[in-house]
């Protein structure tokens, strides 16, 4: 019982945190985009301007609140948000909230496997480095990682467009499913060709952090004490892996992994942008390029919220492998 | 009975010497690629409809694009631009970090100040910010290079307050202080002499950094026109051609990016190594 | 009659057998590990240069030295897991069989067993039960896990409990246990009584001789000298990474005295003989020694000590020093 309500406390007072740091997020955006050059009405109606008459002119500009003060728009603006009303986008003439909604879960799909799938091979990856530290593939790994760790990660996707898609064919250009196709008769099997490279992409990128943190992380175990009692009691290899080094270098190694959500999220921007995946991140770069403001504070926003809940997980995730080896329970 | 000598291959003092070398040779090769951008004139990066789609050559060894433009040269302006844009944001990331770090060390009201602008800073991701801010700024190369220095302090920020608590609780600055010194004296004649060696391998290690994201938000089409040879640019325009199987503008950019990444990598590195005798 | 006197016969040889059955028989050991000094260079430690050491069925030998000598590293070097960066060096024999890597791999944890000297060498997420089941040889059931813990004086209930929720004196427990389980002939203990009140060191000093009671040999590696005199069948002294005297503790008994002149000073040292005190600094493990290792702290040292560097002699059946004025 008390364990609950510690953990309780524990994720109010980071949620406390997070709206006061969520609040000074939007404040700050608010801040920059009024202050921007770009004038809203123009950006909205762009080439039709010289068209327009001026008491349409005047409209729109009302309902930009164009005229309003600077304060005004943002309490205007504010609370819209705290009444979950994100404000209406400007490029998909709906409201941003049904915008985000929609091309959330796409982009979910995509960081969903990606992060497992990059959680597994770098674990694995970093074990075997770390258990074989010194040699060859050791350093193979590492370089591997180092490499990786510099390489643009939107051309490793235009890499396996070029591979898969125009050479050998296996896989379609891009998109989220095939054009042309009314939606009831999109397969799942249709929806997973579409998702494979884009979801291979970002799982690629995904590695290097995982791989090195457990690396290190098995390294260490390695020279402790207890490790050195059970290779004395004859164990060794898969067997010392398997028994000792396995669930004292899972969880740290999850929560690292739940940390790298910036990352991963900075990663399905650029992901979908070579895939033309319809997703959020392609949503937040055409806000930006087409001046959408609505839109685009709005998916800043939810950025904020999507690296809170991983840190939140990361933190969550130590806190409660702590309790446990304090009440004296195996994990 | 004897075991196996798993031996490292540093080798008694020449280490220090060799790293040395390593480090020259990285410079050398960092600046026959870096000055070489002064000197590509208007003349190799010009459209020549005679020779376009043309793969790699000996005349062209990156080959040619949709506009007969030598590709090798456009790469090689593509990483000038990216080291000039990554230079700018370095130096002013660099200068961000230190004066917050000095500031957070005044106080501790300063001290949770720069902590909670730290927090703030990386609670939405990287890209993103760059993405805001560029647009802010109306994009332009203002736009990426302000985008990029101000994405980029937080964690030189962290390392070099780390440093700077650490120098605190030292003897002589107690000393120092008793002695009366002004802060500004102990700052200049304690602190900085200290932090010289993360500093200057964090500016260097910032460059990677600046030039992959320099990439990213060109490539996305923030900043910078189309006509420039930004290596980003290159790509995203590149993938247009695709279909016609021309690799070798994805290909070559791409790597010769990478490997210019990997040049300051390795220096921060090396630099590190010789720094911090650990 | 005459088969019977035979059947007798070839019993009583095999009872001799087992009796002067040596189980392990170590010569010229030594460990050296490489490391890096100062600004990058490179440095040699002789941690282990010359050690020797003979144990039988049922036996107990102590190993004695100064805290630091690198006497842990002994056990390491004798099971194999030294660290990598190390060469071992030396023969080193199990019951009368040269001691291969191969074999060593196959009796680690099977007929040698280490007795760790921290209690943070269990696994500190895995139940102390489980742990000392994956040792047992047969049926590896809870039952006769928790049978073993009751014969070492744990509550059974410790099975399911984590490292972290056990007493120090528990876990000590828990590793005899585990020499019982794994059923194993040699037993290595490194530093057994460290740390421990008077009364838990005789707690440990009798089950380790329950142990050897039990045709095992035991090994104890310790620098309490009075400990060791306790239960010690054999004293084998370690200074500067040598073996310098192995004394049997029959010869002690009978009045007589330690023949080395460390040894002595050890002896010397103990509170009921008056607390002489001795400068126990040894020579450091980067240093090539040139002469006697202990020249220059001994008073009976000669110049030929200085220059000429003595060798273990054998004295009677199992005893040797490594003097040339020993006894004296």
């Amino acid at each position: 019982m008390l364990q609950i309500l510690n953990i309780g406390k524990f994720i109010l007072f980071r949620t406390i945190k997070f709206i006061i740091l969520l609040f000074a997020v939007i404040v700050c955006s608010f801040l920059l985009v009024s202050y921007s050059p770009v004038d809203p009405i123009q950006s909205y109606l762009g080439a039709e301007m010289m068209v327009v008459r001026e008491e349409q002119r005047e409209e729109i500009a009302e309902y930009f609140g164009v005229n309003e003060s600077k304060t005004e728009q943002f309490f205007h603006w504010l609370t819209m948000f705290l009444h979950g009303d994100l404000g209406t986008s400007l490029l998909y003439r709906q409201e941003v909230i049904v915008v985000i909604q929609e091309r959330f879960l796409a982009s979910f799909a995509l960081m969903a496997i990606s992060w497992i799938v990059s959680g597994i091979f770098g674990y694995v990856l970093g074990v075997i480095a770390g258990m074989n530290e010194g040699t060859m593939i050791d350093k193979a790994i590492k370089s591997f990682c180092f490499i990786l760790a510099s390489t643009p990660a939107f051309w490793i996707g235009i890499l396996l467009l070029i591979v898969f898609s125009l050479w050998l064919g296996w896989f379609p250009i891009g998109l989220s499913m095939p054009i042309g196709m009314l939606a009831e008769e999109v397969t799942v099997w249709d929806r997973l060709k579409h998702i494979i490279l884009p979801a291979l992409t970002l799982s690629i990128i995904g590695i290097s952090n995982i791989t090195l943190h457990t690396r290190q992380k098995v390294m260490d175990i390695l020279e402790s004490e207890f490790i050195r009692f059970a290779r004395a009691k004859g164990e060794e290899g898969f067997r010392l892996f398997a028994r000792h080094i396995f669930r004292n270098t899972l969880f740290p190694a999850i929560s690292v992994h739940f940390a790298s959500f910036g990352e991963l999220f900075g990663g399905v921007i650029l992901a979908e942008q070579v895939f033309s995946y319809p997703g959020l991140g392609q949503a937040i770069v055409q806000a930006g390029l087409n001046s959408d403001v609505p839109l685009l504070l709005g998916i800043v926003a939810f950025s904020a919220l999507f690296v809170f809940i991983g840190n939140l997980l990361a933190d969550l995730l130590y806190y409660f492998i702590d309790l446990r080896i304090k009440n004296g329970e195996t994990i | 009975m004897k075991n196996q000598f798993l031996s490292i291959d540093f080798d008694n003092t020449n280490y220090k010497r060799r790293v040395l070398w390593k480090i020259i040779g990285l410079v050398c090769l960092f600046l026959l690629v870096a000055l070489s951008g002064f000197w590509i004139g208007e003349e190799q990066l010009e459209a020549n409809m005679g020779e376009k789609n043309l793969s790699p050559s000996l005349q062209h060894p990156f080959g040619t694009d949709w506009l007969g433009r030598d590709m090798f040269f456009r790469t090689l302006s593509g990483l000038h631009l990216s080291w000039k844009v990554g230079l700018f944001a370095a130096v002013i990331s660099t200068a961000i970090a230190l004066t917050l770090s000095l500031l957070s060390s005044v106080n501790h009201f300063f001290d949770s100040l720069v902590t909670m602008l730290i927090d703030l800073f990386l609670s939405i991701p990287h890209l993103v910010a760059l993405i805001l801010i560029a647009f802010v700024l109306g994009g332009g190369v203002k736009g990426i290079v302000i985008g990029i220095a101000f994405t980029h302090w937080p964690s030189l920020t962290r390392v070099l307050r780390a440093e700077i608590l650490q120098i605190k609780s030292a003897e002589y600055v107690h000393v120092s202080r008793k002695l009366g010194k002004s802060r500004m004296w102990i700052i200049r004649h304690h602190y900085l002499p200290q932090l010289m060696p993360q500093l200057f391998v964090g500016f260097i290690l910032l460059f990677p950094h600046a030039i992959l994201h320099e990439s990213a938000i060109t490539f996305l089409g923030f900043g910078l026109s189309p006509e420039q040879p930004a290596i980003g640019i290159i790509l995203s325009e590149a993938m247009k051609y695709l279909t016609m199987g021309m690799w070798w503008l994805v290909v070559f950019p791409g790597l010769s990016l990478i490997g210019m990444v990997v040049i300051f990598d390795a220096l921060g590195n090396n630099l590190r190594k010789l720094l911090n005798p650990n | 009659m005459h088969i019977v006197y035979e059947l007798n016969h070839e019993i009583q040889e095999e009872i001799e057998k087992i009796q002067n059955h040596l189980l392990l028989e170590v010569k010229n050991l030594s460990l050296t590990i490489e490391r890096f000094g100062k600004g990058w260079t490179r440095e040699h430690l002789y941690v282990i240069r010359d050690f020797h050491l003979k144990i039988h069925h049922g036996e107990v030998v102590a190993i004695v030295g100064a805290s630091g000598s690198g006497k842990s590293l002994l056990a390491d070097a004798i099971l194999g897991i030294h660290p990598k960066n190390s060469i071992v060096d030396g023969m080193i024999k199990y019951e009368n069989k040269l001691l291969t890597e191969k074999r060593r791999k196959r009796l680690r944890g099977n007929d040698i067993l280490l007795i760790p000297q921290m209690t943070n060498a269990l696994d500190p997420l895995m139940k102390v039960g489980k742990q000392v089941k994956t040792l047992m040889k047969q049926k590896s059931y809870q039952k006769s896990v928790k049978q073993i813990f009751q014969k070492v004086g744990l509550d059974p209930a410790v099975y399911d409990q984590i490292p972290s929720a056990c007493s120090g004196g528990m876990i000590r427990k828990v590793f005899i246990a585990m020499a019982l389980a794994s059923e194993a002939k040699l037993i290595i203990a490194d530093e057994p009584t460290n740390g421990l009140d008077d009364e838990s060191i005789e707690e440990m000093l009798f089950q380790l001789k329950m142990l050897a009671k039990d045709n095992r040999g035991v090994i104890m590696i310790t620098h309490d000298l009075e400990a060791a005199m306790k239960i010690a069948d054999k004293i084998a002294v370690f200074y500067a990474g040598e073996t310098v005297e192995v004394v049997d503790k029959k010869h002690l008994k009978k009045g007589g005295k330690f023949r080395h002149p460390y040894s002595r000073a050890l002896w010397n040292a103990l509170p009921q003989n008056g607390f002489i005190a001795i400068d126990s600094s040894q020579p450091s493990a980067t240093e090539k020694l040139t002469g006697c290792s202990f020249a220059k702290q001994c008073p009976k040292a000669t110049k030929k000590c200085n220059m000429e560097k003595p060798l273990l002699k054998e004295i009677g059946h199992d005893e040797m020093v490594r003097c040339f004025y020993a006894g004296m």
